[in-house]
């Protein structure tokens, strides 16, 4: 489904700021698959997500999905086969618009011709009934203003709006970081009723590892901009937080002292 | 009655500019200063088109130009990122020179026994073709304008004003939303410069100076009558802002001591003071919490 190939991206190329955001990283991922993305901050995963979306163009590799080629697709027309929720819930909704507006401002964008009235009949009436699957009474509030929700009730909508007319691929920025406990375990169940539904090829990033490694099918640890281990299957199945953190602070101390050897060396050289 | 009859055709007609300052002012949240040049471009093209025997014409042929303008405007801000006033600034000065040009070179038009729309029903006086036309000429443009803004396109155009960078990461094109809501407030501000100029018998190249603050003043009016809900809300109370304002405008000058040029300035407090409003009412309840609570 998803096939990223060699991907390269510096920021501040040339300057005394140069990062290497994305460092030759490569990842293909299976249809239906559901990925949760571990990694402490900078590691790249939130910039792994914009060079899916096409925040930007890579500096080298390729990106596709469903055997489309997205590597130089502008952002706007790959946001036709990618869904993805923000962390921060005013991201993802306009405020001053009903929450039928927002609806069917995702819905209608593949199918509508540009003049034909919105939302139609059918179209309310479609998304009274996905709501109403939430069990959060927002089926009752379809002309409020998405602005006068709360967190958890806007990022509710949210993932309707982007999972609405199936993507190929769904993007969760830490959709739940912030919003409180309860609310964050009502959206997390609300996400894997729709991704378990649809079938959905998804990719969660999440600081909450035991989240992590029970939510979906495969975890992916990342740093500096690499895949620093990827684990599926029974392996990640026996995995413990404990174990995974001791892994990934032995994998991070292999590098650091990687790194030190070859100082030295090419010092002693 | 003199007085609000012309007030009401006035502020119809003035009406219209409200509706396409509301489109840029209120649905794109950017206060667009090609208003006053498409205001004069559709003044001097409806005027000039007018003086050819072309009255009907005169009215598409100004819509024409104003959207142009706005195109203009819209492309510089979208595809070259030049700062929003001034992509304004910049269409607006250059439309001076082209307002004149279109006038012959010269600073005004007069319309004097020339026909106008406004001379064309058979059978109606003067006034009354004035009272019906700029009647027909507001509500037209308010139904057509609240329709839109209720299809797909305008609900797109709604959202990348309300929050452009969510429509950013859906799969509608943003900056071709904007230009075309350029486009389309400035045709509708460039009509009612047509229909002002064939009213009026005359075009003024001067007329448009200061307009922006005008329709500004409208729509905020407008807002304080019938409050901020909805975007059809939001077009009739630009028109009812419209008409009050004339009728203040009207009043004024019938039964102040106050010179009829220091009217723009009256238009500039209003708008300066209406938009100080939220901080204003801020302070105030801060002050309010101070005395209440001595220890804070």
């Amino acid at each position: 489904m998803l096939e990223i190939k060699n991907a390269v991206k510096v920021f501040e190329r040339g300057t005394m700021m140069e990062h290497t955001a994305l460092d030759h990283l490569s990842l293909h991922l299976d249809d239906g698959e559901f990925v949760t993305i571990l990694g402490s901050n900078g590691a790249g995963k939130s910039t792994l997500f914009n060079a899916i979306c096409g925040s930007f163009y890579l500096d080298e590799g390729t990106v596709s999905l469903g055997g489309i080629n997205l590597t130089l697709m502008p952002e706007h027309r790959r946001a036709r086969h990618i869904g993805r929720v923000f962390q921060d819930p005013m991201r993802g909704t306009a405020p001053n618009m009903t929450i039928e507006e927002n609806l069917s401002l995702a819905h209608s964008r593949s199918t509508a011709s540009p003049l034909s009235f919105a939302p139609t009949r059918r179209e309310k009436a479609l998304f009274r009934d996905r709501l109403a699957e939430f069990g959060m009474q927002l089926e009752d509030r379809m002309k409020t203003k998405v602005g006068l929700l709360s967190g958890g009730q806007r990022q509710v909508v949210t993932l309707l709006m982007c999972t609405i007319v199936t993507p190929r691929l769904l993007l969760l920025d830490e959709h739940t970081a912030a919003l409180d406990p309860g609310t964050a375990a009502k959206v997390m169940e609300i996400t894997q009723k729709i991704v378990a539904e649809s079938h959905l090829t998804t990719m969660m990033i999440t600081h909450n590892m035991s989240a992590a490694l029970t939510t979906g099918t495969r975890t992916l640890m990342m740093d500096s901009g690499r895949i620093l281990f990827d684990l599926s299957g029974e392996q990640r199945a026996g995995m413990t937080t404990e174990a995974l953190l001791e892994m990934y602070s032995t994998t991070t101390h292999e590098k650091l002292d990687n790194d030190r050897m070859l100082f030295e060396k090419a010092h002693q050289g | 009655m003199k007085l609000i009859i012309g007030s009401l055709q006035l502020g119809l007609l003035y009406g219209i500019l409200a509706l396409g300052i509301y489109i840029s002012f209120r649905i794109l949240s950017v206060p667009d200063l090609t208003t006053e040049g498409s205001f004069a471009f559709g003044l001097s093209v409806s005027a000039a088109v007018t003086a050819m025997g072309h009255p009907i014409l005169a009215i598409p042929a100004a819509m024409l130009a104003g959207a142009l303008a706005g195109g203009i405007t819209g492309i510089l801000q979208t595809t070259f990122m030049v700062h929003p006033i001034l992509a304004g600034i910049i269409t607006m000065s250059g439309l001076y020179s082209v307002n004149l040009f279109i006038m012959g070179g010269a600073s005004n038009l007069s319309l004097v026994r020339i026909d106008t729309i406004f001379k064309l029903i058979p059978g109606l006086s003067k006034q009354d073709t004035q009272t019906v036309l700029s009647i027909v000429a507001c509500l037209l443009a308010l139904v057509l304008l609240i329709l839109f803004f209720r299809t797909h396109i305008g609900m797109c155009i709604r959202a990348v004003g309300d929050n452009d960078e969510m429509v950013r990461a859906s799969s509608i094109n943003v900056d071709a939303c904007k230009v075309l809501a350029f486009c389309l407030s400035n045709a509708v501000i460039a009509l009612s410069g047509a229909l002002i100029a064939q009213y009026q018998g005359y075009a003024d190249i001067s007329s448009s100076s200061g307009i922006l603050v005008i329709g500004l003043a409208s729509v905020i009016i407008g807002e304080a009558v019938l409050g901020r809900r909805s975007v059809t809300i939001g077009f009739i109370s630009s028109v009812v802002g419209s008409l009050i304002y004339r009728i203040i405008i009207a009043l004024a000058t019938k039964y102040s001591p106050l010179p009829a040029y220091m009217l723009k300035l009256l238009s500039a407090i209003i708008v300066g003071f209406a938009l100080s409003l939220p901080a204003i009412r801020l302070r105030a309840s801060i002050r309010r919490q101070k005395r209440g609570n001595p220890n804070a």
